[in-house]
């Protein structure tokens, strides 16, 4: 195999190579090597994984092809390369959530949507970066260093899931995945060019899925475009009688919508709050050009409001620390992970405490310290009560809405990726980054980004938001206005990047 | 520490100017086949850290799911003690740090048991015989079991002081039910006796709808007692202290009894009670206090999101309730009227926690008067000298059934019986295993009991003369004598008959 033609496999979608691995023209272990290859030769620029599992992965796709020259079927993605999010378990292999506290943890199981990838043969080539335990909007919180955006390696990535979205832009793998606390899927695919997939709150296992938020945290594809991302999606959705919140439903027909290429006489919403002061120019104009076009595909546009969506962000910074300061208190030294001072001179509970202290970031300590409180007894109905009435609020909102329109959209975020190192010491400037994704994990709605331009040679991501359980109408919408875009285009967004 | 100590008011003079409140909070551990979260294995006494995965452990990632089981048993607890069911409610997160705690928070309810306002009938005795007080139930509520430590070093076995710590989390995650009694004032000095019959009746009860072992020394049932005293008519009641650690029911009583007396000593020398928590000391009979706290401990409860909330059918609790057996009170009026038992024999079964025992025996086949015999006799004083329930020795009611059909069908005497019960207990198999092994039946043998007879007539001549005279009363010294020759092995009715059938019956 020439260096061109394992050039031209990176470059592949999902789709084409799961044909290719089928059809015997590539075989699974060429397809993860040039994978790998890739990694190896560009990834200490970009830094987006944080484990890389030459060894895992190159078995796991062996495996796929002695599958088919047994002759037995494969399945869609079969051999198909995949960076996953270090926050999900992985049995034997290195799993940190971007936390000092966890490094060298091996865990003794696998979360049930790596499972979930197994079985279907996808090869999983690594851990990726991420803001320590998925807390972070640009992924310098990880306690390993960031990962740096591939169109422009002097800015961030987008986060908390920067590290899958960067392994996507770079050609690193075709299929990543993501987990969606805030816009963790979103942001980084809007500031990456990538298409990034928030489920419906329920659609996707949290087993094995290391908790920031549990009632907001979600798993979801992410992909170079939307077919591949739908793909993905039917392999990890679907109940999971171990996890409670898990929804026992048939998982909607995302495949067959992202194939669709037709929206004649869905009605859209645009959100009225979604604009205005903050929101950058070249944004505005990248969406409502692509606003354009849902109209001109003969989509009924019209504009919505929902005025709580305003107060979403100082909502979810009460109830995201609540959840935080509970969940990370497992983090003791006593089972697993980082221990501290344990040299006989310390009881206990100092060795907890010393443990903590040095295995936290300043990010994960103000949301743990911001919880301890809202939650503190005295405190409790002014803050975490409060938010979670402003929660029923903003479902409310989104009902009423859907109501009217099938969809709603907006702009992802509000800025194209910033420069790495300017929003670090201001976390009140980082939080505004997650302003517009916010409200769908509140609500547990589900919703999606897709590149939709770019502002000043920087992508812009469209926001798609549907109804709990009606993900397939984001597929609808963006397989559609993908395929447009693209087609004016003559090529596709990411084509325009770096090629590193 | 004697009652005379300066530290401890006289439990009489205590009573004569205090005024005691009461208060039980009772934990159950459920005997479900798997822990309230995940599908371990709920089984006591295995290895440590065997029965655990990555839900129990608190490993990253894992979740917890309800166990179903749990669920349908604290319905009927709750049920069983006249409770309302919640028809929604919600788990909640209890945040603290303990090392044997495996996510530093345990889930349990707060603000919204599955179970509330109920209660309890409990039998005493009182100066004017056996009375009946109703005992408010202010909830019962689900959580899980934390792991167990075992501090290693330092004097008290707890963690102050201690060297090194281990922890076993095989007991992280089992199902609990905390049953928390409502305040009980007014009882004065039958304050001990009642939280005691408080425990067993709720014993009995729990055992009743066998949804758990309920065995205190294994820790199956645990019971916090709170307790506070106020002087005789005060307006309001005193700081109360919290003693755990109480593991049978003798201490449950004397616990109460000696903060009764500790707390009236603290508050004649012109001190106040501090609202603490305190551990009961086995050997020495007293209570002693918890680590000290700085500041009260905010356990910061929110629900817990990761699980559903859960939402029984008034259907689906009517079905539970057609599930409930007859309750220990109501088995108690049917039995005195089948047993034709008085009050007072009832009071003493219960007094024994025999009821049960004494119902399963009769239901193995033993006559209800026999098997009232040996559990409140022989096997109350075995329990007795080794300290233990009655229900906690090793002997099971079909053995005891048993050795009263090998009485009636002639082969044991009650003598001989009594040392087939001491073999059982000291685990030496079945009791007839025991018999033929300790050689123990009776001499049943005519031809030899004819020839030990005949020996006795033969040796005391003058008092088998008395016999033939007429004087049948005398027999009873033969009787004794052939006793004797065959080492106990005798039946002696049988022995009694054949001396008469020798020298003659009377007119």
């Amino acid at each position: 195999m020439t260096d061109s033609s394992t050039g031209d496999l990176v470059r592949r979608t999902a789709v084409d190579l799961a044909a290719m691995i089928t059809k015997g023209e590539a075989t699974a272990v060429e397809v993860a090597q040039a994978h790998l290859d890739r990694i190896d030769a560009v990834d200490g620029r970009i830094h987006a994984f944080l484990h890389v599992d030459h060894q895992g992965a190159l078995a796991a796709a062996a495996a796929v092809d002695a599958k088919r020259s047994a002759g037995e079927s494969l399945g869609t993605l079969a051999g198909v390369p995949l960076a996953l999010k270090d926050v999900f378990t992985t049995a034997g292999i290195p799993t940190t959530a971007g936390s000092k506290i966890l490094e060298g943890w091996r865990p003794p199981y696998d979360a049930a949507l790596v499972e979930r990838l197994r079985a279907a043969d996808i090869v999983i080539l690594g851990k990726t970066n991420c803001d320590e335990f998925a807390m972070g909007s640009s992924t310098e919180n990880s306690a390993y260093g960031p990962t740096h955006n591939p169109w422009d390696e002097t800015r961030i990535p987008g986060g908390s899931g920067g590290g899958s979205s960067a392994a996507l832009a770079a050609h690193f793998a075709p299929l990543a995945i993501g987990t969606d606390t805030g816009g963790s899927i979103r942001q980084p695919a809007a500031v990456t060019g990538t298409v990034g997939v928030k489920p419906t709150y329920g659609g996707v296992s949290r087993y094995g899925l290391i908790a920031c938020a549990s009632s907001l945290d979600q798993g979801g594809p992410c992909a170079r475009n939307v077919l591949d991302a739908a793909l993905l999606h039917e392999v990890i959705a679907g109940h999971d009688p171990r996890d409670a919140t898990s929804i026992d439903q048939a998982v909607p027909a995302v495949v067959e919508a992202a194939r669709r290429r037709e929206i004649g006489g869905m009605r859209i919403g645009v959100v009225r709050e979604f604009a205005g002061e903050g929101y950058e120019p070249g944004v505005l104009a990248s969406v409502r050009a692509a606003i354009d076009v849902l109209t001109e595909l003969g989509a009924d546009v019209v504009e919505v409001s929902c005025p709580s969506f305003t107060y979403a962000l100082p909502a979810y910074y009460l109830i995201l620390p609540s959840e935080v300061s509970s969940n990370l208190a497992r983090f003791d030294a006593m089972r697993f992970g980082l221990r501290v001072g344990d040299d006989g001179t310390h009881s206990a509970e100092e060795v907890m405490a010393m443990t903590r202290g040095a295995g936290f970031g300043p990010e994960v300590k103000r949301r743990i310290i911001l919880g301890t409180y809202a939650l503190s007894s005295g405190y409790f109905d002014a803050y975490y009560g409060q938010a979670q009435k402003v929660r029923t609020l903003i479902a409310r909102d989104f009902a009423a809405a859907f109501d009217q329109v099938d969809v709603l959209v907006s702009p992802t975020t509000p800025t194209t990726a910033f420069p790495l190192g300017e929003r670090a010491d201001d976390p009140l400037a980082m939080y505004l980054a997650d302003l517009c994704t916010i409200p769908a994990n509140l609500a547990g709605n589900a919703a999606m980004s897709l590149p939709v331009g770019l502002s000043d040679g920087l992508p812009v991501g469209l926001q798609v938001m549907a109804p709990v359980l009606a993900d397939d109408r984001l597929y609808r919408v963006a397989g559609a206005l993908e395929h447009a875009l693209d087609d004016r285009r003559g090529h596709a967004l990411l084509e325009k990047a770096p090629t590193l | 520490m004697s009652p005379s100590t300066p530290d401890l008011v006289p439990y009489d003079e205590a009573l004569s100017r205090y005024a005691p409140v009461l208060g039980l909070e009772v934990h159950v551990e459920l005997s479900t086949a798997s822990k309230m979260f995940c599908g371990c294995p709920t089984g006591f006494g295995a290895e440590p850290n065997t029965q655990v995965c990555p839900v129990c452990l608190g490993l990253p990632g894992a979740l917890p799911v309800m166990n179903a089981e749990a669920v349908d048993a604290v319905i009927r607890i709750g049920l069983a003690l006249g409770c309302d069911i919640a028809p929604w409610c919600r788990f909640a997160r209890k945040n603290y740090f303990y090392p044997d705690m495996p996510k530093n928070f345990q889930i349990s309810q707060y603000d919204e048991p599955i179970a509330y306002g109920g209660s309890l009938d409990v039998m005493i005795d009182t100066d004017d015989g056996p009375q009946t007080f109703t005992v408010g139930i202010e909830r019962a509520h689900m959580e899980e079991d934390t792991g167990k430590s075992l501090h290693v070093g330092g004097a008290t076995g707890r963690i102050h002081g201690a060297q090194h710590s281990l922890v076993d989390y095989n007991r992280a995650g089992i199902p609990l039910i905390e049953i928390v009694t409502k305040p009980v004032p007014g009882l004065g000095k039958y304050v001990p006796e009642l939280a005691r019959a408080y425990v067993g009746e709720l014993r009995d009860i729990l055992r009743s709808l066998d949804v758990s072992d309920v065995r205190m020394e294994q820790g199956s049932l645990r019971c916090d007692v709170n307790v506070s005293i106020a002087p005789v008519g005060a307006a309001e009641w005193g700081k109360r202290t919290e003693t755990k650690n109480v593991n049978s029911l003798r201490s449950v009583e004397r616990a109460v009894r000696y903060e009764i007396g500790r707390q009236a000593a603290v508050l004649d020398a012109g001190g106040t009670v501090k609202q603490e928590t305190r551990h009961w000391q086995e050997g020495s009979g007293t209570t002693a206090p918890g680590r000290s706290k700085e500041e009260a401990e905010d356990y910061r409860y929110f629900p817990e999101p990761d699980l559903v909330p859960i939402a029984p059918t008034p259907e689906r609790v009517e079905e539970l309730r057609g599930t409930l057996p007859e309750l220990p009170r109501a088995l108690r009026v049917r039995l005195l009227g089948e047993w034709q038992l008085s009050p007072l024999d009832m009071q003493a079964l219960i007094n024994a926690g025999a009821v049960d025992l004494v119902v399963a025996t009769v239901a193995a086949g033993a006559p209800p008067a026999d098997a009232r015999k040996w559990w409140l006799g022989e096997l109350a004083r075995a329990a007795n000298e080794t300290g233990t329930e009655l229900s906690a020795l090793p002997v099971t009611p079909a053995q005891v059934a048993q050795v009263v059909e090998l009485v009636a069908d002639g082969a044991l005497n009650d003598k001989l019986a009594r040392q087939v019960l001491e073999g059982v207990l000291a685990g030496e198999g079945e009791p007839d295993e025991i018999v033929a092994a300790r050689g123990l039946a009776v001499v049943s043998d005519e031809g030899a009991l004819g020839k030990a007879v005949d020996a006795a007539i033969a040796g005391n001549p003058d008092v088998a003369g008395k016999i033939r005279d007429g004087k049948v009363a005398a027999t009873g010294a033969l009787v004794g004598a052939v006793m004797k020759a065959t080492r106990g092995q005798a039946d002696a009715a049988r022995v009694r008959e054949l001396l008469l059938e020798r020298l003659g019956p009377p007119e």
